[in-house]
């Protein structure tokens, strides 16, 4: 019985992962707090149900087309919405403000474009929901595949930051951006790209967390909830604490969910949010700020 | 105090007076678009009572403000009413210490990201309990308070948010505010206990959205956790504060009125895209007037006085 809800804890936490770390991407380095963060996400997730129901399109492949185009919304919401706020910021903590302004101003423009079309209903669809047996318990192959997948992005993430010149860039603005304009970086088109970047990850998680959760349009707040938490619990801006987190998230909310009740799991989430602001607030993994 | 206050505070009572008289002049229709307007005007005020010095945008009105109606319906019915208020206020500072006390003493950020989610935490726990121990999800609010009280009940408040607002403004802990949003890293160097203040003051503003929430709740013959925490309202009150200027504690109540009414028509003649244009409305006064209309005024003041001068 205790492997059933370990190997949901663990695909999900894995899920929490990949989408916290599109938050820590577009947080950490473009200093962009979005609160429409979890609306990209929905809007993924019904994305991929379109193409399933409608054009009978997998998912997976649904990934090629809906990930390119979150990129390329990311990019174009940056480049137009947020850039005059960045030129006419003073400071990274004003800039901090304005941006959570416009972002809670998308929040409800998004839902205002969702609720209409979808209202209050749930949604899902059925592929390849095949049990499969793993060590005693049953999974659904859905949920393994959307794991499997979580990992090779979170890889590939991980090894383009470290091993590239244009990851490197990105850590640097992360770091400090006025150091990196010393060294020749181009720090708002690096900020652009990391914030598209971001936009990308959270569409991959969102058509990956379609494959075997319920949604409706207004779950955004909650998974925005969730990927701040992770983000704050890991540290801003590193993905190990994200993956790290991610899992301690996962694990938490499914453990409460089956042996405790499913209505509090974001209770659950929120104890681990007050214990992590009291006892660790610069996160796991992130180093005491000054 | 000046002869020039004392002129203000006399045609500031006379102005109360006057508005404590619109239940007799107006139509039911009228008097319920001014008790909306005297109800976000109270919620505005007391976000601005602590956001506006602190620059620290909280997004957890509605929190307040449903636990507030949900206090009502659960005791309205078994209490006198000022002792319903009384405990509304309570649990809404309780709360709000508890929110304070574990945000506040690190950086804005993490205050922000509390709040955001705050409402819809409470709502889900409301659900729990009422679908696990009480087993209804909704309740009636059966209290014997008409409109106009209602309305009376909001401009006192009103007018306690605005005078402690002023009262603060003027205390030691008022000064310790302005320093708070102009630097922190100032402020606690020169002594300040940031941290106390700035706990204080959110847990006063807070208190006051309880209230408005507690004393709003008969006008609902029903709620449930999806209308006592609806996030819209904390997104309203955000817009009407900016839209007016939250540098200055009288600031939103420029924004209020006109957004009241601007809701009014939309709510009417666009419900289905409601919450779109709100939106849209929001982006554009983020974008163009940052510093609200109370902003726009000074700014048109200070260029004509430059003016006089050079002339």
């Amino acid at each position: 019985m205790f492997t059933e809800p370990l190997l949901s804890g663990i695909t999900l936490g894995g899920i929490y992962a990949l989408i916290a770390m599109g938050l820590t991407l577009q947080y950490g380095v473009a200093r962009i707090m979005n609160l429409s963060y979890g609306e990209s996400l929905v809007a993924a997730c019904f994305a991929a149900l379109w193409l399933f129901t409608a054009v009978s399109v997998n998912p997976l492949l649904g990934l090629l087309v809906i990930v390119p185009l979150a990129a390329i919304i990311n990019w174009l919401v940056y480049q137009v919405l947020l850039m005059p706020l960045v030129k006419r910021a003073p400071s990274r903590d004003a800039l901090e403000v304005d941006s959570i302004l416009a972002t809670f101003g998308l929040l409800f423009i998004a839902l205002g474009v969702m609720l209409p079309i979808f209202g209050g209903n749930y949604f899902s669809y059925s592929f390849l929901a095949i049990p499969v047996k793993i060590f005693g318990a049953t999974v659904s192959a859905s949920r393994l595949l959307a794991l499997g997948f979580a990992v090779v992005i979170g890889v590939a993430l991980y090894l383009g930051l470290t091993r590239t010149r244009a990851g490197t860039a990105i850590r640097a603005v992360a770091v400090d951006p006025v150091s990196a304009l010393l060294v020749a970086i181009n720090v708002r088109a690096t900020a652009a790209f990391a914030y598209a970047l971001g936009g990308a990850l959270v569409a991959a998680g969102g058509v990956l967390v379609s494959m075997f959760l319920t949604f409706n349009a207004s779950l955004g707040v909650v998974f925005t909830m969730k990927a701040l938490i992770v983000v704050i619990m890991g540290g801003v801006g590193n993905l190990m604490g994200c993956l790290v987190a991610g899992m301690i998230l996962g694990l938490t909310e499914t453990f409460v969910a089956t042996y405790i009740d499913p209505g509090l799991t974001l209770a659950a989430t929120y104890i681990i949010f007050i214990a992590v602001l009291l006892l660790r607030p610069q996160g796991l993994f992130g180093a005491r700020r000054s | 105090m000046s002869v020039r206050n004392l002129a203000i505070l006399a045609a500031l009572a006379a102005g109360v007076v006057l508005l404590a008289f619109v239940p007799s002049v107006t139509n039911g229709y009228q008097l319920s678009l001014a008790i909306n307007i005297m109800s976000y005007t109270v919620l505005a005020t007391a976000w601005t009572l602590f956001s506006g010095p602190t620059r620290y945008v909280s997004l957890a009105t509605v929190a307040f403000f449903g636990i507030g109606a949900y206090t009502v319906a659960v005791l309205g019915e078994e209490l006198a009413w000022p002792l319903v208020l009384l405990i509304a206020f309570v649990i809404g500072f309780g709360l709000s210490l508890l929110v304070g006390l574990s945000t506040l003493r690190l950086s804005g950020v993490y205050f922000v990201i509390f709040t955001f989610g705050l409402a819809e935490l409470v709502r889900q726990l409301v659900t729990w309990y009422e679908v696990n121990v009480t087993r209804t999800l909704g309740r009636y609010v059966f209290v014997d308070i008409t409109t106009a009280q209602i309305y009376w009940q909001l401009l006192a408040l009103a007018v306690i948010v605005l005078l402690s607002g002023w009262l603060i403004q003027r205390s030691k802990l008022g000064l310790a505010l302005r320093v708070i949003g102009d630097d922190e890293a100032v402020a606690r160097h020169v002594g300040i206990n940031t941290t106390m203040a700035k706990v204080v003051l959110f847990a006063f503003s807070a208190s006051f959205m309880t209230l408005a929430g507690a004393i709003m709740a008969p006008r609902w013959t029903y709620i449930d956790p999806a209308i006592a925490f609806n996030p819209v309202v904390s997104f309203q009150v955000l817009i009407m504060a900016l839209l007016g200027g939250v540098h200055r504690l009288y600031g939103p109540i420029f924004g209020v009125i006109p957004l009241v009414m601007l809701f009014e028509i939309l709510l009417a003649k666009f419900p289905n895209h409601f919450s779109i244009l709100v939106g849209i409305a929001f982006l554009l006064i983020v974008y163009a007037i940052p510093r609200g209309i109370v902003g726009l005024i000074e700014g048109a003041q200070l260029s004509l006085s430059r003016k006089g001068a050079k002339a």
